[in-house]
């Protein structure tokens, strides 16, 4: 019961991947494939076990409030792709 | 002699430039050489910096002139993996969607070790995002193997291990995920430290998964090793998950003795498909422990053949969410095809990243998805946990465990690249470390046809210490890690 092409095609909207039609078809078999070997896991008995999120779990880590030096705004957009006056220019996304 | 410098490790380079008999220039020029000799042919480097390596070395001759006290790995030259960010030089991940990317800040290990008087000497080659276990999934080119260039170095710190094994470095580091340190450091015949989880600050290292990411060296011994811990380790404000604890000075670890040791072999690490000539390999060196004073065992952790599934559904989920930020926005590539917002972070995407990490990102956002959570990414997380219980009973029992790197030597570059569970399988001996955050060291220990094997230690959590200690003592009792591949 795996996954169909068309599902994959979902998978692939959601990941932000533009994927051409004979990507499409590898990654069908292969995320299949692979789903088939994560069914072993099903083979245990996990009800009362906590799941581990960090192997050394850290907690409430703070540090003092005091103001340190950081990157100037030029900078910060240095790598951008298309830059002007020190912001990063997108495609517009709000209606005129 | 100063023609011969880069077959030296860190540690001889380091008394030679100590007592004034050599100068840090003429270190930095004969691994600049030796790279210009030997690199056209292995691949190691994406980037080189040659001036950058000349210019530090200068400022060291000139400290010394002074009569300055100088660090430790003052005038050592060395090789970062490309996924570890460096000021004003182009840092790409091995991957098209980086493309033009120099950052703007150093990652912390980049400064402890300028810090410490360590040469830059470029940036090495690697699996696209760290995702791999040959530097064939690199966007870039192909390293190949110092011991026969026809077959892979390893991976994904490929080009940092072959980098050390082919003296185009004194050491160089690496990040390991799932053995990707420990993997290409038993391919090419030197050694590479997993440190502990939160040893050494993440800031910087271009995050693939960041709950089992961690920096790590790859030396020509293990005094160099030891040498390389002592300057990265360490709390970093920058990086939260670092842990605010002391350092020991591993050069203490350094010690030919393991008796009264109690060494645990988990017979589930030599599971079907390990090659015998590997477990031969291992299995002497374990007898050769034991002659020294260590006493072994058999153990068994039920738990290890679950690792492969576990870290194939939390390594992909987390590489999903960390490479969310690559949509042509901030850095790297744009894509021109569209004008659109969302076409253009999916045209970006899919002409960035190339197919193994368009598959990791797929699986960990499919897993991730309303409706699978918890069959997948939950269920994992919890087995994850009784592989960590695995080896805390374990360890209740031993000092150390002991189990191949890999269940073979290195293949052919091309042999396994349609298959991509065989691939995945070169990890099952690594992996279960990461999961469960341990130190785990990879030392030479052997050959079969000519090409290394790869004796892997684990120790307790915070313990590399004892590891250190196992491992001098086997290196000291045998001469593996002195041979040197022709080139």
């Amino acid at each position: 019961m795996g996954l169909s092409r068309q599902e994959i095609e979902g998978v692939a909207h959601l990941s932000r991947l533009e994927l051409t039609s004979d990507e499409l078809d590898k990654l069908t078999d292969q995320i299949n494939t692979l789903l088939e070997h994560f069914i072993k896991l099903q083979e245990l008995d996990t009800a009362d076990v906590e799941p581990t999120s960090h192997a050394i779990p850290v907690y409430n880590v703070f540090r003092k409030d005091e103001v340190r030096p950081s990157l100037l705004p030029e900078e910060v957009v240095a790598n951008g792709p298309i830059v002007a006056d020190n912001c990063f220019v997108v495609p517009r996304v709000v209606e005129t | 002699m100063p023609d011969e410098l880069y077959r030296l490790t860190a540690h001889e380079i380091a008394d030679l430039i100590h007592c004034r008999k050599v100068s840090a220039l003429e270190v930095a020029r004969s691994f600049n050489t030796r790279i210009s000799d030997v690199d056209p042919k292995v691949r190691s480097y994406i980037t080189l910096t040659p001036e950058l390596a000349e210019q530090q070395a200068i400022a060291i001759d000139e400290a010394i002139e002074r009569g300055d006290e100088i660090p430790t790995l003052a005038g050592i030259p060395w090789a970062i993996k490309d996924n570890m960010n460096t000021r004003g030089i182009m840092t790409t991940c091995a991957s098209k969607i980086l493309d033009g990317y120099k950052p703007v800040y150093n990652a912390t290990v980049v400064d402890r070790l300028a810090k410490d008087g360590a040469l830059t000497l470029g940036k090495a080659n690697l699996d696209e995002f760290a995702m791999g276990s040959s530097t064939e999934n690199s966007g870039l080119f192909v390293t190949h193997n110092p011991w026969d260039l026809d077959k892979v170095p390893g991976g994904s710190s490929g080009g940092s291990a072959a980098a050390v094994s082919a003296d185009e470095c004194a050491f160089s580091l690496g990040s390991d995920t799932g053995g990707s340190i420990r993997q290409p450091a038993s391919f090419c015949g030197v050694v590479g430290l997993k440190p502990t989880y939160g040893r050494v600050s993440r800031y910087g290292l271009i995050a693939f998964a960041s709950s089992l990411d961690q920096i790590g060296p790859l030396t020509k011994d293990v005094e160099d090793c030891a040498l390389v811990m002592n300057s990265i380790c360490g709390k970093d404000q920058m990086d939260s998950t670092s842990l605010d604890i002391p350092r020991p000075d591993f050069t203490k670890s350094l010690r030919n003795d393991v008796k009264g040791l109690k060494i645990g072999v988990p017979k589930e690490f030599f599971a079907q498909g390990t090659d015998p000539d590997v477990e031969k390999s291992v299995m002497d060196a374990i007898e050769l422990l034991k002659s020294l004073g260590a006493d072994w065992k058999e153990t068994s952790m039920p738990n290890v053949e679950y690792g492969l599934p576990v870290y194939y559904i939390i390594a992909p989920a987390e590489c999903s969410s960390n490479l969310a930020r690559y949509d042509g926005v901030r850095y790297g590539l744009r894509s021109t095809k569209s004008t659109d917002t969302i076409a253009m972070f999916q045209h970006t995407r899919e002409e960035g990243f190339g197919p193994e990490v368009k598959q990791r990102i797929m699986i960990g956002t499919y897993t991730l998805s309303a409706g699978y959570y918890d069959a997948y990414y939950l269920k994992a997380q919890k087995v994850r946990t009784m592989l960590r219980r695995d080896f805390e009973k374990a360890f209740e029992e031993f000092d150390v465990l002991i189990t191949p790197t890999s269940p073979t030597v290195s293949f052919g570059i091309g042999e396994k690249t349609h298959d991509p569970m065989a691939m995945k399988l070169a990890d099952v001996c690594t992996i279960p470390a990461n999961l469960a955050g341990i130190p785990a060291i990879s030392i030479p220990c052997g050959f079969k046809d000519g090409m290394p094997i790869g004796l892997q230690i684990m120790g307790k959590s915070l313990d590399e210490e004892t590891m250190l200690r196992v491992a001098y003592t086997f290196e000291q009792n045998t001469q593996f890690h002195k041979a040197r591949p022709n080139l």
